[in-house]
């Protein structure tokens, strides 16, 4: 089924800052798409040669596919506003 | 244990430092052997130096040449843009990726995507680094210019602390990598890199003096290792980046004692040994019109006569030029030109800077391989540089031309005496020979005389002669020295003749003098001879009263007798006396 979010969160290992960033995503998707997002996480440490194509430099690093523009948070997401402004659900 | 201690004895003997060549043609010379095997270098500079150019040439050059696949990550250019640009170099990207000795990774930042929201590290980076580096094997990796992270993500904080693990991860990787940074305003780099960087540090600039840009290069440091500290030219041409090698450290050059002919068989003689030394330098300075292109041209037609490679290197005339003055005293140059055995390099001395020059001449050199090189003349690329600048270049050119026993001759204009003595004293001390010809103004013309001022090694003459040229070349006669003093030209024609006539008429007089003397002899021999019948006459006028008075005195007595005899009657007397008569 189509979703409104295609978000990708790239991660490399469970290190302390994926695991956090992983969970802070999962609680604002829950908070504000409920439904509407597919979550696809990326561990490079597995599939490095992935890295090229979106760009990534930081990790962990959020890539918002879907809706347009293309959009990258990096961080652990700890700041909720700037990961809602990062995903145009707040305006800027 | 103990072999330990002698493998590691050996390797300490062996080198301190391994290192990666560059395979750029003079930067292994400065640096002694290339870049820091394994560690990371980094080349600074303003914008426009060459960085980029510069780190992929290291790439490229190490995948041709010797075989160690490269990464180049780029935070600058798109992996095509790069391609597009060095085609012209002759590197051939797209080949070197498909062959998987190179891998071009185009790390794009931008800011207006990016949000930062806490905690983070550059792990990507490195997986991408690690995965490219892993996927070719490579050797040598180049982050073009990674101070665009700065531009890209904002918290310096985490992106400083990630470059440091970066440069120690990849020293630990034991790729040699270059790191590009540009210039900041009272750094090396604007982010301070060279603080991660610390192995070896390369500046390159790009300077402009009196309107003429150099680049210049120069290692400011390499840890555990000796290196060239000077500023070194370099070029960008068609073929890449060429480092200007430079004096080398040592004054050790092998000498040769062969000799090679001047193309003037006098002063061949004049020079004491048959002509030059194989691997010296000459300097052929004087005034405007001398002929000391002439004297250059002469010498390579010589050359070139002896099946000898010689490469002209003109700053003033265009090369037919050349050909055409030189054809009118008798010097074909254009044959030899037929043959492969001579070439022309003209350029206008404020095509680039002095260094520049260099750079070219050298990679002519190189190229060409000649035994015998013609600079003419030197003194145009004074409008280049200072005079210390054109020494400091001719030194390094010298130094280079004897290490490859390669004769060469300079030839220098001298304007007045003023400059004559800067131009000559910046050079002449550098050089083996020094020829000067000098104007003679005499009786209203000008002669041109020809001083062998030194010839290292050599019993050289002193003595001044009047240079010729002529329809079938150059020539050297002596000068004449009289009481008049030195006498060239016409006025020494004119001695000769003066000479001539004098000798003529010496002869003249000398033999009138003797027919005088002849005469004269013949007129006293003469009155000797009329003397003599003189005497002669004179004395037989007193022979003759002598023998008349004897015939009186003798007649006399006999009369007298007779008449005594008579008076005593002795007829007989008479008589008898008469037949005792």
């Amino acid at each position: 089924m189509e979703q409104k979010y295609e978000l990708r969160l790239y991660v490399a290992g469970k290190t302390q800052k994926s695991v956090t960033a992983l969970s802070n995503l999962k609680k604002y998707c829950e908070e504000h798409m409920k439904g509407e997002y597919h979550i696809e996480v990326i561990d490079l440490l597995v599939h490095p040669q992935l890295a090229e194509g979106d760009q990534i430099l930081a990790i962990p690093t959020l890539v918002k596919k879907v809706p347009e523009p293309v959009r990258k948070i990096i961080g652990d997401l700890s700041n909720q506003e700037k990961v809602l402004v990062g995903l145009d659900i707040r305006p800027r | 244990m103990s072999k330990k201690i002698a493998h590691l004895k050996k390797s300490a003997d062996q080198t301190e430092l391994q290192k990666t060549p560059t395979g750029i043609p003079g930067l292994d010379e400065v640096t002694l052997g290339g870049l820091p095997t394994g560690r990371p270098t980094l080349i600074c500079g303003g914008p426009g130096c060459g960085k980029t150019l510069f780190a992929l040439e290291f790439i490229v050059r190490g995948a041709e040449q010797y075989n160690e696949p490269g990464v180049f990550i780029a935070f600058e250019e798109k992996p095509d843009e790069l391609s597009a640009n060095v085609t012209s170099l002759g590197f051939d990207l797209e080949q070197l990726q498909k062959q998987k000795k190179l891998k071009i990774d185009y790390v794009h930042v931008d800011k207006t995507e990016i949000e930062e929201t806490g905690e983070y590290d550059l792990e990507g980076l490195f997986i991408r680094l690690g995965y490219a580096i892993d996927s070719i094997g490579a050797k040598r990796v180049v982050l073009d210019t990674i101070e665009n992270l700065f531009s890209g993500l904002t918290n310096e904080g985490i992106l400083r602390a990630e470059l440091r693990r970066l440069f120690s991860w990849l020293k630990e990787k034991g790729v040699t990598a270059i790191i590009t940074g540009e210039t900041g305003e009272k750094t090396l780099t604007r982010q301070g890199l060279e603080e991660y960087v610390s192995d070896c540090v390369i500046l390159l600039d790009h300077r402009i003096i009196n309107q003429i840009s150099t680049r210049r290069l120069r290692v400011i440091k390499y840890r555990g290792t000796m290196h060239g500290t000077n500023e070194y030219p370099f070029l960008i041409d068609e073929e890449g980046i060429s480092v200007l090698p430079v004096t080398s450290l040592k004054l050790n050059k092998q000498v040769s004692t062969g000799i090679v002919s001047s193309g003037i068989k006098p002063l061949d003689s004049m020079l004491g040994k048959g002509g030059f030394y194989k691997g010296s330098s000459v300097l052929v300075s004087g005034t405007a019109g001398t002929g000391k292109t002439s004297f250059a041209a002469s010498f390579i037609d010589k050359a070139c006569e002896r099946k000898e490679r010689s490469l002209y290197f003109a700053f003033e005339e265009s090369p037919n030029q050349i050909i055409r003055n030189m054809r009118s005293i008798g010097i074909d140059l254009q044959k030899h030109i037929d043959k492969g055995l001579l070439e022309f390099y003209a350029s206008r001395p404020t095509l680039y800077g002095l260094e520049m020059h260099l750079v070219s001449i050298h990679k002519a050199i190189r190229k060409f391989k000649p035994q015998v090189v013609v600079l003419d003349p030197i003194t145009n690329l004074i409008t280049v540089g200072s005079v210390s600048d054109v020494k400091s270049m001719l030194v390094r050119l010298i130094d280079f031309l004897q290490s490859e026993q390669i004769t060469v001759m300079f030839t220098a204009l001298s304007l007045n005496t003023i400059v004559s003595d800067q131009t000559d004293e910046g050079v002449s001390s550098l050089v083996d020979a020094w020829l000067l010809i000098k104007d003679i103004e005499l009786n209203g013309e000008r002669n041109r005389g020809l001083y062998v001022i030194k010839s290292r090694g050599m019993q050289h003459s002193n003595q001044i002669r009047e240079f010729i040229i002529t329809d079938n070349g150059l020539d050297l006669v002596d000068v004449y020295l009289g009481p008049e003093g030195v006498l060239v030209g016409s006025a020494r024609e004119a001695q000769k003749l003066l000479e001539q006539t004098g000798q003529a008429l010496h002869t003249h007089a000398i033999s009138r003098k003797d027919r005088e003397l002849t005469r004269k002899r013949r007129l006293l021999e003469a009155r000797i001879e009329s003397l003599k019948t003189e005497f002669e006459s004179t004395e037989e006028e007193l022979n003759k009263v002598y023998i008349e008075e004897d015939i009186k005195r003798g007649i006399a007595q006999e009369t007298r007798q007779f008449m005594t005899e008579f008076r005593e009657g002795k007829k007989e007397a008479i008589k008898g006396n008469k037949s005792n008569k």
